[in-house]
């Protein structure tokens, strides 16, 4: 069995993942604070991914890196990135597909943050960021998992952006769910399970840890 | 000396209020916000806190200006440095007895105070346990040393008594009593309990829709005489009962049950639970020595 494909699946999904941990939690800041008028517009766009196809954004994520239009010529011309066909497009269109899957938890976490704890902490002269990093992270770290855990499960998951913007190059854009397709299409059914069988368990492991953990059934794990 | 002059719109239950206020609070005094839900009490503590911003006026603590409308100024509530005990505690959850008052103590500052006040307030022994697994009135004496651990210059305290029970509230007004004893904070209650305020406060403002209606001595605002009792103790009439000469009232002092007997003219002005004050000027007290134990 070629575990390149599988290797390339779990990079992708855990690059995204720390990415979009590191962007996700000023977004969700941002929005379990705000009051302002456009706050539904950026949480549906941020929540778009969910409900769009993913055929949708890998379409328009080609268009819009492709060389032949301004943004992708100016990538390229700049900063010398070519986003399409390329690890770096996948990474790029992932944060996006799996956005919510790491905003949404954490906003919720936030959000259930009793306010005169995070005023109790200001009271006492912690500014607005040692807050965040003393008393509000600390408390939600179920959030985080989960929303760490769904972000990387999502990724693992990606099949309709990966094939719009990153075809089906082995070693560069072909991921596990991309090579399962390229099996079945071969009749080569047998490593198509191999592969699915990895995914499956994997995925299953990952978010039954998830429940394990914020179920409390590991007592004490996050206290 | 802090001197308060702020106004506010408030939008409360009842509409919108026009909070304005006009108080000087002489240093190190134990001052008590008393009056109805909605009155603007909380609000004038989170604008002193720097949680709120007034609409305008003029706030100054010890001749240092925190908020004056008129120049722009507005310290910041990390600045301003304000002990303050939250209704709810606000503990953080995700930290130990002694890590929530090490959180509160100012970076650099002696590990001293934070033993005095664990001792003071009988947290040793819960000092490395987690706030979820303290009782109301232990998660509100760690609460009140870890707004004492930051030294501030005022302590405000919204309610932080009215969850707990008969008995504990009585335990922990001794406790807020010592630490207003020993650390001498210019300290600002809110409290509706009579009993206590009586108890804790040096003076009293009582706020009615945004505005204080009266202000006074405790004893003197309450019964509306002054009082020059050798003993005094405030209560709950519990029960009235109508003798032939004389009617008997029930009253409950702390956790105490005492039968006293008043005219009936006396009894037709009060009803089971009203708050009174229960004052003997002069007479002769058999005193028991107790025992230990």
């Amino acid at each position: 069995m070629n575990w390149e494909p599988l290797l390339l699946t779990f990079k992708l999904a855990l690059v995204t993942t720390l990415i979009l941990f590191v962007i996700a939690i000023p977004i969700a800041y941002k929005l379990s604070r705000s009051t302002s008028r456009i706050k539904p517009v950026v949480e549906a766009l941020v929540s778009m991914p969910l409900v769009l196809p993913p055929t949708v954004l890998g379409f328009y994520f080609l268009v819009a890196f492709s060389p032949n239009n301004a943004f992708g010529s100016w990538l390229s011309e700049w900063l010398g990135i070519k986003l399409i066909f390329s690890f770096p497009g996948l990474v790029v269109a992932s944060l996006i597909y799996s956005l919510p899957f790491m905003v949404h938890p954490i906003q919720a976490g936030l959000s259930g943050i009793s306010k005169s704890i995070t005023e109790a902490s200001y009271v006492m002269g912690k500014s607005k960021w040692e807050t965040l990093l003393r008393v509000q992270l600390p408390q939600i770290k179920p959030a985080l998992l989960t929303g760490v855990v769904l972000s990387f499960a999502h990724t693992v998951g990606e099949f309709g952006v990966v094939l719009m913007i990153g075809g089906n190059i082995p070693g560069k854009t072909k991921v596990a769910s991309i090579a399962i397709y390229d099996e079945v299409e071969a009749l080569n059914y047998d490593a198509a399970n191999a592969y699915s069988l990895v995914l499956f368990a994997i995925t299953f492991c990952i978010l039954l840890i998830v429940y394990l953990v914020n179920g409390k059934y590991l007592k004490g794990f996050w206290k | 000396m802090i001197q308060i002059d702020l106004k506010k719109s408030l939008q409360g239950a009842n509409g919108a209020m026009q909070l304005d206020l006009n108080l000087e609070i002489a240093e190190g005094q134990f001052v008590t916000l008393y009056g109805p839900s909605g009155a603007g009490k909380t609000s004038t503590l989170r604008m002193i806190a720097g949680l709120m911003q007034p609409d305008s006026g003029k706030l100054s603590v010890g001749g240092a200006v925190w908020f004056d409308a008129e120049s722009g100024t507005n310290r910041s509530v990390q600045k301003r440095g304000v002990g303050y005990v939250f209704q709810d505690y606000a503990l953080f959850p995700h930290m130990t007895v002694l890590e929530n008052l090490n959180f509160a103590k100012a970076k650099g500052a002696s590990q001293t105070l934070v033993n005095q006040l664990l001792e003071l307030m009988e947290l040793g022994d819960l000092q490395h346990r987690k706030p979820e697994t303290l009782s109301g009135g232990q998660k509100q004496r760690v609460a009140l040393a870890r707004a004492v651990v930051q030294k501030p210059e005022i302590l405000l305290l919204d309610e932080p008594l009215s969850a707990l029970d008969a008995g504990i509230r009585h335990k922990l007004q001794g406790y807020l009593k010592r630490i207003h004893e020993e650390f001498k904070l210019t300290t600002i209650l809110i409290s509706h309990d009579v009993g206590e305020i009586v108890k804790l406060s040096d003076y009293v403002y009582h706020l009615e829709a945004g505005k204080v209606i009266a202000h006074g001595k405790p004893e003197t605002l309450f019964t509306g005489q002054s009082i020059s009792g050798k003993f005094k103790f405030t209560g709950e009439v519990l029960k009235l009962e109508q003798e032939e000469i004389l009617s008997v009232l029930s009253i409950l002092i702390h956790t105490q049950v005492v039968k006293v007997v008043v005219s009936h003219e006396e009894a037709e002005k009060l009803q089971p639970g009203d708050q009174v004050l229960v004052v003997s000027k002069a007479f002769n007290p058999l005193v028991y020595k107790l025992e230990n134990g």
